[in-house]
C-alpha cells in the first residue's frame, strides 16, 4: 500500500466493521438488564447462531477472526500513518497552533492507543478469565458483576467507554470522508457520528454505572 | 552629465519583416512562408525562455510541445506566481459572441484608434484575429471562464469600447489564463521536455561578436548566489514591463527592467519607453510606509459610478453629499462613454478635479466611485456576484465596506507600453533575440486597451514565437550551441565575468542607504516629474536629478549580506540600479516627444479642452533607442508609422 | 503603535535556526503586515545587519508568493486573508507577534521565512493539467459547460498555491491543494477524458513527497486563504476509490 489514501480507506472500513461489532455487543450487553438468565443466554446464542449450518462456537471464531483483522489493519494502519504524519512535520511551530485543529486527532490517537490497551485488558478480564480472580467459563454474568464490584476496574471501563465516544464521534464522519461518501454531506455525518456515538456510550456506560450502583449485582 | 538631454539621431528602421499585401492575410501568408525545422531536428535546440507570465509559459509549453529543448526561467520560487497572475478584469476576443457587431476588423481598429495611432498595423491586426484561437485555447485548458446558464461564454464590456468582447472569471481572469498556461508548462517540465529554472534571475545577455547573435544568458541563482551561463540557440525575453521604475504602482514588488535593461546595453533598441499607463481606478495611497499600489479592476467602472463633491474642501461624509452637490465630472464631461472613457482620460481627469481641490480622503488624492445606484437597480446580490472579492479586497486593505460607502480611487502607474523594440516575428534588433509579452513594444501603440494585455501576451506566447522561432532556426540552420566552441566560451566568460563583478560592486560600497530609498526617492520623483502629466520643465528637471541620484546610488548604497546566499537586499540593488538608468532613457523619450499621445500627455500640446494633442507630422513614429553607454546621449532610430487601414483620427470620447 | 516581532531567523538550509525579538515602533494601522516587516528591515540594514528574508511579490493576495505563521496561524488571524493582505488594524498596540515560517519536511527553509515549495508544483506536472497542446483546440462554444460546473470549477481554481493548507495541518498534508486542483480539472466536460489518471497519478506524485496523510482534520480550509471548501477533499477520496478500484480491474 503506497499511498496514504488506500491505507486510510483501510482503517474507515475496518473502524466501521468494529463499529458495527460495537453496536451489537452494546445491544447485547443491554441484556443484563433482564437477569442472569437472559444475559447468559444471549452469550450461549453468540456460540449457537447458524447452527447446524455451523458448529458450536464457529460464528463467534469468525466474528473473532473477523474482528482480530480489522483491528490489526486498523491499528497497523494508524501505526503507518502516524509515523509518516509525525515525520511531516520535523520542527514544530514555536507559537503553538490553535489548539482546536489538533484535538480531534490528538484524541483519535491517544484514545485509540488507550483503546488497544482496554480491550486487551478486557479480553483477559471477561473472555479468558486471567484478569479476573472469580471467574467461570459460561457465566458472563457473574464474571462481569464480579469484575465490576472492584470499583477501580468500573471505572477504567468507564474512561475507555468515554474515549470510545470520542473516537467515533470524530471518527463517523472520518470514515465518510475518507470513503469519499461525505461530500456536501459533512454536517449529516457529524450529526451521525455524534449522535451514535451518545447512543454507544450511555449504552456501554449504563452496564457499569448499574453495577456500581448496585442496580444488577 | 547634461549632455543626455541631447541625443542622436540614426538611421531610421528600415525594414519591420512585417509582410505585405492586404491586411487580413498577412499572418497566414507569414505562417505559410514561415521556415519550418524538422521535428527530428528540434530536440538538438536549446531556446531559452526567460519569464513565465502568460507570454512566457505559453511560449515555453508550446516550444516544449513541437520538441525543442526548453530552459525556463523565472525568479519567484513558482512559475504559477509571475506577475500576469495579478491580472483581474478580463481578455478581449473579438468572438461577437454577443452578435453586438464585433469583429477582426473592430477589434483591430479599436486597438489601432485606442493607441492614438502610435502602433504597427500588422502587428495588431495579427493580435485580432489570434484573439479568437486564444479563447479556444484556454478553453480546451480548462480555464473556468464565467459563463451563461446555458452553459455558453460570458463577456463584458471594458473601458473604451462599446462591444462587449471581455471574457473573465470573476476578478482573477489573469491569474486562470496564467494557471492555464503554467499547467501546460508543469506538464512539459514532467515530460522533461523543458527545464524550469524558479528563483534564478537572468543579468546578462550573452551575444557572440563575430555573429552578433543572441546565444545563451547568464543568470544569478537566488538561492546559493551561484553565477552560471546557460547557452542556446535563441532566446526569448517574457520578463514583464518595467512600470516599477516609479517605485509605487500596481505591479508585483520583484517586477524588474533587468533583463530588457542588459539585452538593450547589448545593442537591442529600446522603444517608445515613455509610454507608460495609468490606471484610474487604484486604492490611493494612505501613508508614507505604502509598499505597492492595488489595482480595483477596471470593470467596476461598468457599474460604479465616478464622482467629486462640487465644492472644493467638502470634507462631509459621501453619504451625507446631497445629489445636487456631487459632481460627476465623467458623465458631464464625456456623455458617450461617461464612465467607460479610457483610462488615461479617466485618469487625468481624476488628476483635474483633485488638482482643483475636491478630492476626497486622506491628502486629497482620491475619488469616489459609487456603487449606490448600480446596488438599489441590480440588487445587492447581483454586484456582489459580479465584484465580490473585488469589494472584499477593498475593505481588507481600506477596513471601509464599498456596499455602504463609495470607494475611494486614484489613478497609480499599471502598464508599460513601451518596452524592447521587436520586428513583426517580435525579434529585436539582435538576431535570435525574441522579446513577447509585456517586455516588448510590440501592440499597443501608446496606449493599451483594457484586457488586451492579456490577450497580446498569449497571442505571442501561445501562438507567435513559436511560428518565430522556428522560422530563425530553419533559416540560419544555426548549429546548436557547443559550449567548447571558443568563441561563444569567450563570450560567455566575459559575460559571466561581467555579473560577477558587478555584483562585488554593489556589495563594495558599503555606504548608509538601502537600495528600497533609492528606488522610493526615484519613484517619487518620476511621478511628480514624468508622471500623468509632463512638461518639458518638469522632464528637464528629471534629466537633471536622475545621473545625481544614480551617482549618489554608487556612493552610499548599503547591501548587507553576501553574494553567495539568498540575499533579498543584493537582488533588489541591481534591480534598482538598472532603474536608474532606464529612468533617464524614459525621461529623455517623454522629453523628446513633443506631442500629446495616449498614456503620454504633454501639458504644452493640448487641445482648448485640455485634450491630448497628438503631432502625426513630426511623430508618427517609434523611437526606437541605442545605447550609447550609461549618461551617454542615445541614438533614435525612427520607425516610420503607415496607416493602411486605418486613417489617423482625432481621438475623441466626447 | 508599537509591536514586538519574535521572527524565526535561519542562515540557510542546513543551519540551526532561534527565534529572534525586535521591536518596531511607529506601526500605522494602515500597513499591512508585510510593510511591517519591510520597516524592521530597513531598520536592520541601517544598523548593518542583515534583514529578514521573506517570500512576497504582488502583495495583493493572489500571487500566493508569502507564506508567514503568525501567532501559529499560518496568514495570521483573519479569515480568508493572505499575510500580504492583513492590516495591522487587526493588532493592538503592544502585542507581541511571533512569525514562522510554513514549516513541513516537505517545505525546508531556504532562510529565515523562505521555504522551498517545489513540490506542490511537481504534484501539478504529474497531472493538474488538461492536455491540450496548442492549437489543437475545438472552438470554444463546442461544448457548453453548466453554470453550477464552471462555478464550481472556479471556486476550487482558485486556489493560489500558498502552501498554507499544509502549514496548517497538524499532518502537514497536501490534500486540500491538491484535491483543489483536482476539483477544477475534473468538473469540467474537457477534464473528464483525463479524470481518472489525473487523480491516481496526483495522488501518487503527492505521496512520493514528504507530506503526511489526511485525517480529516479541518484546520487547512479554516487557514485557506481562498476558502477552498475541505469538501474538495472528500470527493478527491472519493474519486481516487473509483479509479483506483477501475484500474486495478483494467490491470493499469
Ligand atoms: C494589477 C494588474 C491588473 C491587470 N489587469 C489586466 C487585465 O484585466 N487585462 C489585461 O489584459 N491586462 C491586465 N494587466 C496587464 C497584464 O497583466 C500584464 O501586462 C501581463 O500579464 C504581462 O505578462 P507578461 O507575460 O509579459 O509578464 P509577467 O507576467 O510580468 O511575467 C514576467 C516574468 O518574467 C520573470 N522575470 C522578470 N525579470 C526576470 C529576470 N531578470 N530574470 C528571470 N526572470 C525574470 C518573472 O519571474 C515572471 O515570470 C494587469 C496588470 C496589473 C499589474
Ligand atoms: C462497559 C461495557 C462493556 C461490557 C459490560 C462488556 C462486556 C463484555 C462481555 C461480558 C464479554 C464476553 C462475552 C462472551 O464471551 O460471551 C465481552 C467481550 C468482548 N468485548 Fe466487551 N464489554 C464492554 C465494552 C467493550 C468495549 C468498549 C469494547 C471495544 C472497544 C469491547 C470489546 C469486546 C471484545 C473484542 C470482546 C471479545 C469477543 C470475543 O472474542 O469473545 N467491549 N464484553
Ligand atoms: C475499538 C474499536 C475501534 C473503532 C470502532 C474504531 C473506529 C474508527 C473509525 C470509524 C475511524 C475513522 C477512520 C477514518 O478516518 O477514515 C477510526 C480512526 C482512527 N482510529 Fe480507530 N477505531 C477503534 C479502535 C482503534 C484503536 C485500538 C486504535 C489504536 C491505535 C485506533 C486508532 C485510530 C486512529 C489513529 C484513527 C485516525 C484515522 C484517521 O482519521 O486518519 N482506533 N477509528
Ligand atoms: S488550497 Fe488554499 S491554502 Fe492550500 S495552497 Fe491553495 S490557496 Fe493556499
Ligand atoms: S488539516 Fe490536514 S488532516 Fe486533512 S482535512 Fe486538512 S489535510
Ligand atoms: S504577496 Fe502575493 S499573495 Fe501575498
Amino acid at each position: 500500500m503506497r499511498t496514504t489514501i488506500a491505507l486510510k480507506a483501510l482503517m474507515a472500513v475496518t473502524g466501521i466493521v468494529m463499529l458495527a461489532f460495537l453496536v451489537l455487543h452494546m445491544l447485547g450487553n443491554l441484556k443484563i438488564f433482564f437477569g442472569p438468565e437472559d444475559f447468559n443466554a444471549y452469550s450461549h446464542w453468540l456460540r449457537t447462531l447458524l447452527i447446524p449450518f455451523l458448529h458450536y462456537g464457529w460464528f463467534l471464531w469468525i466474528l473473532r477472526v473477523v474482528l482480530v483483522v480489522s483491528v490489526v489493519g486498523h491499528i497497523g494502519s494508524a501505526i503507518v500513518l502516524t509515523k509518516r504524519d509525525r515525520a511531516a512535520r520535523p520542527v514544530r511551530y514555536r507559537h503553538a497552533p490553535p489548539a482546536s485543529s489538533t484535538y480531534a486527532t490528538r484524541t483519535l490517537r491517544y484514545g485509540g492507543a488507550i483503546l488497544a490497551l482496554f480491550v486487551v485488558f478486557h479480553i483477559l478480564d471477561l473472555t479468558t478469565g486471567d484478569a479476573n480472580p472469580h471467574f467461570t467459563e459460561g457465566h458472563p454474568y457473574q464474571n462481569l458483576t464480579a469484575s465490576f464490584d472492584r470499583w477501580y476496574v468500573a471505572v477504567f471501563y468507564m474512561l475507555a467507554v468515554v474515549l470510545l465516544g470520542l473516537h467515533v464521534q470524530h471518527g463517523l464522519r472520518s470514515a465518510a470522508r475518507t470513503l469519499g461518501v461525505a461530500a456536501g454531506r459533512q454536517r449529516a455525518f457529524a450529526a451521525l457520528g455524534t449522535a451514535l456515538a451518545a447512543v454507544l456510550t450511555a449504552g456501554f456506560l449504563s452496564v457499569p454505572v448499574a453495577v456500581l450502583a448496585g442496580a444488577v449485582s | 552629465m547634461s549632455a543626455y538631454s541631447e541625443y542622436r539621431v540614426g538611421e531610421p528602421i528600415a525594414d519591420t519583416r512585417s509582410p505585405g499585401g492586404p491586411m487580413n492575410d498577412r499572418w497566414s501568408q507569414r505562417k505559410f512562408e514561415a521556415q519550418l525545422v524538422n521535428p527530428a531536428n528540434r530536440r538538438h535546440h536549446t531556446v531559452i525562455v526567460v519569464g513565465t507570465g502568460l507570454a512566457g509559459a505559453s511560449a515555453a509549453a508550446t516550444l516544449g510541445e513541437q520538441g525543442y529543448r526548453v530552459e525556463s526561467f523565472c525568479y519567484q520560487d513558482s512559475p504559477r506566481r509571475a506577475h500576469s497572475i495579478a491580472a483581474q478584469g478580463g481578455i478581449n476576443a473579438a468572438k461577437n459572441y454577443r452578435n453586438d457587431g464585433d469583429s477582426v476588423q473592430r477589434l483591430f481598429h479599436d486597438t489601432v484608434k485606442g493607441g492614438d495611432f502610435r502602433a504597427r498595423e500588422s502587428n495588431v491586426h495579427r493580435l485580432a484575429e489570434i484573439s479568437l484561437q486564444i479563447i479556444d485555447q484556454c478553453v480546451a485548458q480548462g480555464v473556468p471562464f464565467a459563463r451563461e446558464y446555458g452553459g455558453l461564454l460570458n463577456t463584458r464590456s471594458f473601458g473604451g469600447t462599446q462591444v462587449s468582447r471581455t471574457f473573465y472569471a470573476a476578478g482573477q481572469t489573469g491569474q486562470q489564463l496564467l494557471l492555464g498556461a503554467y499547467q501546460a508548462l508543469e506538464r512539459q517540465i514532467a515530460a522533461g521536455q523543458v527545464t524550469m529554472h524558479p528563483r534564478t534571475e537572468m543579468l546578462d545577455l550573452i551575444v557572440t561578436p563575430q555573429d552578433g547573435r543572441a546565444r545563451g544568458i547568464v543568470t544569478r541563482d537566488l538561492v546559493t548566489g551561484k553565477v552560471e551561463r546557460h547557452l542556446a540557440d535563441a532566446v526569448v525575453l517574457c520578463t514583464g514591463g518595467y512600470g516599477n521604475v516609479f517605485y509605487l504602482t500596481t505591479n508585483a514588488k520583484g517586477c524588474n527592467a533587468t533583463a530588457i535593461w542588459r539585452a538593450h546595453r547589448h545593442g537591442a533598441l529600446l522603444a517608445n519607453p515613455c509610454y507608460t499607463q495609468i490606471h484610474p481606478t487604484c486604492i490611493p495611497v494612505s501613508g508614507d510606509h505604502q509598499s505597492k499600489l492595488t489595482l480595483m479592476s477596471e470593470s467596476l467602472r461598468n457599474d460604479g459610478r465616478v464622482w467629486v463633491p462640487k465644492a472644493t474642501g467638502d470634507e462631509r461624509h459621501p453619504g451625507q453629499i446631497p445629489e445636487d452637490e456631487r459632481d460627476y465630472y465623467l458623465e458631464r464631461v464625456y456623455p458617450a462613454f461617461g464612465n467607460l472613457v479610457p483610462r488615461d482620460i479617466a485618469s487625468r481627469a481624476a488628476k483635474n478635479v483633485c488638482d482643483e481641490g475636491r478630492g476626497v480622503g486622506p491628502g486629497g488624492r482620491g475619488v469616489y466611485l459609487d456603487f449606490a445606484d448600480a446596488i438599489e437597480r441590480l440588487g445587492r446580490k447581483a454586484i456582489e456576484a459580479r465584484y465580490g472579492n473585488l469589494f472584499e479586497m477593498y475593505e481588507r486593505i481600506t477596513g471601509e465596506d464599498p456596499y455602504t460607502r463609495p470607494m475611494r480611487i486614484y489613478p497609480a502607474i499599471h502598464y508599460t507600453m513601451g518596452g524592447l523594440w521587436v520586428d513583426y516575428d517580435l525579434q529585436s534588433t539582435i538576431p535570435g533575440l525574441f522579446v513577447a509579452g509585456e517586455a516588448n513594444f510590440s501592440d499597443h501603440g501608446a496606449n493599451r486597451l483594457g484586457a488586451s494585455a492579456l490577450m497580446q501576451g498569449l497571442a505571442d506566447g501561445y501562438f507567435v514565437v513559436p511560428v518565430s522561432v522556428n522560422n530563425y532556426l530553419g533559416e540560419t540552420r544555426i548549429a546548436p550551441a557547443d559550449p567548447a566552441d571558443p568563441a561563444l566560451a569567450a563570450a560567455a566568460d566575459a559575460a559571466e565575468a561581467g555579473v560577477r563583478e558587478r555584483v562585488e560592486r554593489l556589495l563594495a560600497v558599503d555606504g548608509d542607504r538601502t537600495a528600497d530609498s533609492f528606488h522610493r526617492e526615484l519613484g517619487q520623483l518620476m511621478w511628480e516629474l514624468c508622471g500623468m502629466e509632463r512638461t518639458e520643465e518638469s522632464l528637464t528637471e528629471a534629466l537633471r536629478r536622475i545621473p545625481a541620484l544614480r551617482e549618489e546610488f554608487w556612493r552610499r548604497l548599503k547591501v548587507p549580506g553576501g553574494p553567495e546566499q539568498l540575499n533579498q537586499s543584493l537582488e533588489k540593488a541591481g534591480r534598482v540600479a538598472d532603474f536608474l538608468e532606464l529612468a533617464e532613457l524614459l525621461v529623455l523619450d517623454a522629453l523628446h516627444r513633443e506631442e500629446s499621445c495616449g498614456g503620454h500627455f504633454r501639458a504644452e500640446s493640448q487641445t482648448p479642452e485640455g485634450e491630448a494633442l497628438r503631432d502625426d507630422e513630426r511623430f508618427s513614429y517609434v523611437a526606437a533607442w541605442e545605447f550609447a553607454g550609461v549618461g551617454e546621449p542615445p541614438v533614435l532610430h525612427r520607425e516610420e508609422l503607415a496607416f493602411v487601414e486605418e486613417k489617423p483620427t482625432t481621438r475623441s470620447y466626447a | 503603535m508599537e509591536l514586538t516581532l519574535r521572527v524565526w531567523r535561519q542562515p540557510g538550509p542546513d543551519a540551526d535556526g532561534e527565534m529572534r525579538t525586535y521591536t518596531v515602533a511607529d506601526v500605522s494601522p494602515d500597513m499591512s503586515f508585510l510593510e511591517v516587516l519591510d520597516v524592521l528591515n530597513e531598520e536592520l540594514a541601517a544598523r548593518g545587519e542583515e534583514p529578514v528574508a521573506f517570500d512576497h511579490d504582488c502583495r495583493e493576495g493572489i500571487c500566493g508568493a508569502c507564506s508567514l505563521v503568525i501567532n501559529g496561524e499560518p496568514h495570521g488571524p483573519q479569515k480568508r486573508t493572505t499575510a500580504c493582505q492583513l492590516h495591522m488594524r487587526h493588532f493592538a498596540d503592544g502585542d507581541v507577534i511571533d512569525v514562522e515560517p510554513w514549516r513541513a519536511a516537505a517545505f525546508p527553509v531556504v532562510r529565515d521565512l523562505v521555504v522551498d515549495r517545489g513540490a506542490l508544483d511537481r504534484i501539478v506536472g504529474a497531472g493538474g493539467y488538461i492536455t491540450a497542446p496548442t492549437g489543437s483546440a475545438p472552438e470554444a462554444h463546442a461544448t457548453p459547460v453548466a453554470k453550477d460546473a464552471a462555478d464550481e470549477a472556479f471556486t476550487a481554481a482558485a486556489c493560489i498555491g500558498c502552501g498554507a493548507c499544509v502549514a496548517a495541518c497538524p499532518n502537514a498534508s497536501a490534500m486540500l491543494f491538491t484535491a483543489a486542483k483536482i476539483k477544477h480539472l475534473n468538473v469540467l466536460p474537457q477534464g473528464r477524458p483525463e479524470a481518472g489518471t489525473r487523480v491516481l497519478d496526483m495522488v501518487a506524485a503527492m505521496d512520493a513527497e514528504d507530506f503526511g496523510g489526511c485525517t480529516n482534520v479541518g484546520a487547512c480550509a479554516t487557514a485557506c486563504p481562498k476558502g477552498i471548501p475541505v469538501d474538495v477533499i472528500t470527493e478527491m477520496n472519493r474519486d481516487w476509490l473509483k479509479a483506483a478500484a477501475r484500474s486495478r480491474k483494467s490491470g493499469r
